[in-house]
């Protein structure tokens, strides 16, 4: 029976079963994960996996981490795998890179991306350009993760958003997971990745559960860094955003499915490389195109995806102009209701759908 | 030495040579010391200037031993560093050579003395004035002028330039000031993770002393106990600036506070092996970070678009070359306690020279980088990917 039962969930493992003849045997099962849960299983496995991984950053050890990605790490691996550092992110990122031109393989965390600012130079000028500038004798395997863009009630200094200006610089990977499957696979991929990746996390996500199937739960699993995630299917209009974002398109997706809009949402997952195929692919089936951002709209992602579809095939099939949806242009204040209408919200997502469909 | 046994050699097959008469009495002189009579002093012990102290109780030993062997190697590769430089200021005069130039003349003691102090397992990070330290870890004239000329037989294929050039424990050439300390602390770190028992020597000078990023270093060294080794060139002047403009304390080899630290004339190749020598075995000894402050000074301006008179005296410039120049101190102790001959210096003088002509040659000679190369290692271990180009038709292939 047990068996029976498996072939009706997933195909794929009643043929091991029964060759296996544990009619006993549990039925693989999908779980409820969550993204902060999912980030520390991804950390946790590939630490365990390759000794020169090790995790640098404020508070990651013996405060569990300050949003508590790297929880129970420290007690597993210790003072050498996973290093607690002074608030001093010009210095810590530099040792981090040092160390991955060295023979590691450091995951460096910013307690947020707006920290990392003080450490930039050592993102871009030592790590990212490094190999290039060394004619490919020189790699850099490192990857520098925290949370991006605005959270709730932080204000200005601790809510902007790093997507555009890291994906602006050759020589890095810069991703921006959305659900648990994103975070645990992209994780994993940045972490054996041999070069820099900007891993751009969402703080308001982490707590966030998201249904993960067995296969994403296998060590193995990893997300492609440069490839998009089509999350929704539809006709009528491209939803194109990353991060936390996706989420309100899937909301506004569902809100004008009932009344007859179908929107096909994609869920960037890199902002560099930029999966620009599957962007146009969608377009030229639907024929129109928003894109969705927490971030500032000047020289943002979403004006490189409308600049990328202009100059690309998917240019002919627009029936309107491409537009952007995206945070306001102003320092994040801090008055629940400043801070609420600073971010774009479901209602905007639908205002900007049916401006463009003209209905 | 390869000189001599070719000498030893023609003599024994009795082939006469240009200078028939002179040379064989020159091999004659030297078969007379391969077979152990000291005509040359095999080696002689000289006192060196004692270092000022910081945090420590005893500095390195205040005479140092230098073979003959060492000597003539110490003065061959000095020699090379010298004219190397000395020629690419005449490249960069003719524009052959482009962008920055940052000379060393004059500071040769510095790389030649670190590293007879450390092996070349160990490693070592600079920043820009980084031509002699390519040599002395392991880059040849010949690639490191080709980078300078933007050459594809360059050490970095013609893509860095001459503030970024690698080469095997060798992070190079760094433009930005100072960043490459916290990265040679990242790389002790990692030595030190890895349990090989090498060591990392991060070298800045006296401008970038100054930097926020090295006294985060200082500490984060100091805390992990990382095997690294801070050396502070302090060759008077951080571009145009004196060091008493731009530092409250001038006093270098403290500025680590906590971290012991040892003051160095850095015109003097042993007194800087020696102290290097000491730094090394503090580090290897697990005993933490330490600091060297070498005093030095370049004969060049900052760069070559600095003439370098504006801001120090010419005189000044001239009584260091006459009184303090690295190789000829060398070369004077040698002579003065027999330990080489005047011809056999000059020997690898024109050997030197000739080594300089022909990397010239070859870095003026040698074809630009292939525009195919040009999106090429973007990243590492990866498949081939597209890059925009200028305009949205030029679709342009990146290789890793």
């Amino acid at each position: 029976m047990a068996s029976l039962r498996c072939f009706l969930r997933s195909g794929k493992n009643a043929v091991s079963v029964v060759l296996r003849r544990e009619f006993h045997r549990t039925p693989p099962a999908a779980v409820q994960i969550t993204v902060r849960d999912a980030l520390n299983q991804a950390m946790d496995e590939e630490l365990e996996r390759d000794e020169r991984v090790f995790l640098l950053g404020e508070e990651v050890a013996q405060y569990d981490g300050a949003y508590k990605i790297s929880r129970g790490l420290w007690k597993k691996y210790g003072d050498k795998r996973i290093v607690d550092t002074p608030i001093t992110e010009m210095g810590f990122a530099g040792i981090a890179v040092g160390a991955a031109m060295g023979g590691l393989r450091p995951i460096c965390e910013f307690m947020t991306f707006n920290f990392s600012m003080q450490a930039i130079d050592q993102v871009i000028n030592s790590a990212a350009k490094t190999y290039y500038m060394s004619a490919g004798f020189q790699s850099v395997p490192i990857v520098f993760r925290g949370p991006n863009g605005a959270s709730a009630g932080v204000a200005a200094q601790h809510s902007q958003c790093f997507a555009a200006w890291y994906g602006h610089c050759p020589g890095l990977k810069v991703v921006s997971p959305w659900s648990a499957e994103d975070a645990r696979g992209l994780l994993k991929s940045a972490i054996r990745d041999d070069n820099p990746v900007v891993f751009l996390e969402n703080e308001l996500m982490y707590g966030v559960p998201f249904e993960m199937s067995e296969e994403v739960q296998s060590k193995d699993f990893l997300v492609p860094i440069g490839k998009a995630k089509i999350e929704r299917q539809g006709n009528h209009v491209t939803l194109v955003s990353h991060s936390r974002m996706v989420g309100l398109c899937l909301d506004a997706a569902a809100v004008l499915a009932k009344e007859g809009i179908e929107c096909e949402v994609v869920n960037l997952r890199s902002i560099r490389p930029l999966d620009t195929e599957t962007i146009e692919t969608s377009v030229m089936k639907t024929n129109h195109l928003i894109t969705v951002e927490g971030g500032w709209p000047q020289f943002g992602v979403g004006a490189e995806i409308l600049a990328r579809v202009m100059e690309g095939p998917a240019f002919s099939y627009l029936d309107a102009p491409a537009v952007r949806v995206t945070g306001v242009d102003i320092p994040m204040p801090y008055a629940k209701i400043l801070e609420d209408n600073s971010i774009p919200q479901i209602k905007d997502i639908i205002f900007s759908i049916k401006k463009t469909l003209n209905v | 030495m390869r000189k001599m046994l070719t000498i030893i050699s023609n003599v024994l097959r009795g082939n006469a040579s240009r200078n028939g008469a002179e040379l064989v009495s020159e091999g004659a002189r030297v078969v007379v010391s391969a077979r152990t009579y000291a005509d040359f002093t095999p080696q002689a012990s000289f006192d060196i200037k004692k270092c000022d102290l910081h945090k420590l109780e005893e500095g390195p030993p205040q005479q140092a031993v230098l073979t003959r062997e060492e000597g003539l190697q110490y003065y061959r590769t000095m020699q090379t560093i010298r004219r190397m430089e000395l020629k690419a200021d005449q490249l960069y005069k003719q524009k052959i050579i482009r962008g920055f130039c940052h000379l060393y003349d004059g500071q040769e003691a510095c790389a030649m003395g670190i590293e007879s102090g450390i092996n070349l397992s160990d490693h070592l990070i600079t920043a820009y004035r980084a031509h002699g330290y390519t040599l002395t870890r392991g880059g040849t004239v010949r690639e490191i002028m080709a980078e300078l000329t933007g050459r594809r037989g360059g050490i970095a294929k013609g893509k860095g330039g001459s503030m970024h050039m690698y080469t095997k424990h060798f992070y190079g050439g760094n433009g930005i000031v100072g960043a490459q300390v916290p990265l040679g602390a990242g790389v002790a770190l990692a030595c030190k993770y890895q349990g090989k028992n090498e060591l990392c020597v991060s070298l800045y000078g006296d401008g970038a002393a100054n930097q926020g990023q090295i006294f985060e270093t200082y500490n984060m060294a100091s805390l992990w106990k990382l095997p690294c080794i801070f050396i502070c060139e302090n060759n008077k002047y951080g571009m145009g600036t004196s060091v008493e403009r731009a530092s409250a304390s001038t006093d270098y080899y403290k500025r680590g506070d906590f971290i012991p630290g040892l003051r160095v004339d850095g015109m003097d190749v042993l007194c800087v092996r020696e102290a290097t020598k000491f730094a090394a075995e503090h580090c290897r000894s697990g005993k933490g970070p330490i600091l060297m402050e070498l005093q030095t000074y370049r004969y060049h301006g900052h760069s070559m678009s600095d003439p370098g008179v504006s801001y120090r005296t010419r005189e000044e410039i001239q009584e260091v070359r006459s009184k303090s120049d690295p190789i000829s101190l060398l070369k004077d102790r040698m002579l003065s306690n027999n330990m080489a001959s005047v011809e056999e210096l000059k020997e690898i003088d024109i050997e030197v020279r000739k080594e300089i002509e022909d990397a010239a040659q070859f870095a003026t000679t040698d074809p630009e980088p292939p525009l195919e190369d040009l999106c090429n290692h973007i990243f590492y271990n990866n498949p081939p990917l597209e890059v925009r180009g200028t305009n949205p038709w030029s679709k342009l292939m990146s290789v890793s």
